[in-house]
């Protein structure tokens, strides 16, 4: 099955080296689209991996929504690439030491494990849904994981809209404590007058 | 013939990049925050890569919650950082440094 070993070293060259831009190029612009590049790389590799549900939602959620909305922040910060590009070599000795270490430790590990004689099981016979299974998962097993998965994005809107709403001067609105502290006498007056209504 | 420890590598790979990105990046929040996202990338490859080869749907379940997670994350996150912008002028980490002793 060459073809297979041919998706999967194409698509992780273009991940890691699209990874590699996002953290080098500086340009917060530039990053979020490298960021992009990724993460479709990555959905491709997901495809391979029959996790055909979440590539696709990798692609939409990341793509068409967390990534247009960095990209809608980069605008509004309105950030020069000079400036965040200055100094990027500081740290680079520190960064360098360690990511290395920390990926000959991730190394040992994986390839003394016997992980690698870790074959891929044959696939599911044709008309298998690997979606309505994770569905089923999701709504039986994790289903109060998922409420509170619910939650957790109703607390997101919430916190998102409270922190960056502001009060412009000038601007009218209404002060609900006024409003019900209001009594009678200054909405409604009480006029007396005959009921045929033709002497003042 | 690809195994189980080719997919763990890539996942191990973008880790370890993503890690340096953060040193590499002090003087911009917005790229820390990227390279945040890159991060759980990697975990969820490693996610999905375990639950194709132990040919188990919970991995991928997990990678769900965490996509859900990561999105609210984003969300706050640029929020906060809307309004230190606001407040600051400035999204560089070594301008923040109040709590310094």
């Amino acid at each position: 099955m060459p073809i297979m070993e041919i998706v999967f070293y194409l698509f992780s060259a273009v991940l890691v080296a699209s990874a590699l831009c996002v953290v080098t190029v500086g340009n917060p612009v530039h990053a979020a689209l490298f960021l992009v590049l990724s993460f479709f790389s990555a959905a491709c590799i997901w495809m391979l991996l029959q996790a055909e549900f979440l590539a696709i939602v990798l692609v939409l959620v990341y793509v068409g929504a967390v990534m247009v909305l960095f990209l809608f922040v980069v605008m509004m910060l309105d950030v020069g690439p000079s400036r965040a590009a200055s100094r990027i070599g500081a740290y680079l000795p520190v960064g360098l030491l360690v990511a290395l270490a920390m990926g000959l430790q991730l190394f040992m590990v994986i390839w003394t494990r016997g992980l690698e004689s870790q074959v891929m099981p044959e696939p599911r016979p044709e008309g298998y849904s690997h979606t309505s299974e994770i569905g089923r998962l999701l709504y039986t097993d994790y289903l109060y994981a998922f409420e509170i998965a619910a939650v957790i994005l109703l607390v997101a809107i919430i916190a998102a809209i409270s922190l960056t709403h502001r009060r412009r001067p000038g601007t009218r609105h209404q002060d609900p404590g006024r409003q019900v502290q209001v009594r009678r006498e200054e909405r409604v007056r009480l006029v007396k007058m005959s009921s045929d209504g033709e002497e003042r | 013939m690809l195994t189980l420890a080719h997919f763990i590598t890539l996942g191990a790979v973008l880790f370890c990049i993503s890690v340096a990105g953060i040193f590499l990046n002090r003087r911009n929040v917005l790229i820390l925050l990227m390279c945040i996202e890159l991060m759980l990338l990697a975990v969820n490859m490693n996610f999905v890569a375990f639950s194709r080869f132990l040919d188990n749907y919970d991995g991928q379940v997990f990678v769900f919650f965490i996509l859900t997670v990561a999105a609210a994350e984003a969300a706050i996150g640029l929020a906060i950082l809307v309004v230190l912008f606001r407040n600051r002028q400035s999204i560089n980490v070594e301008d923040l440094a109040d709590l310094k002793g």
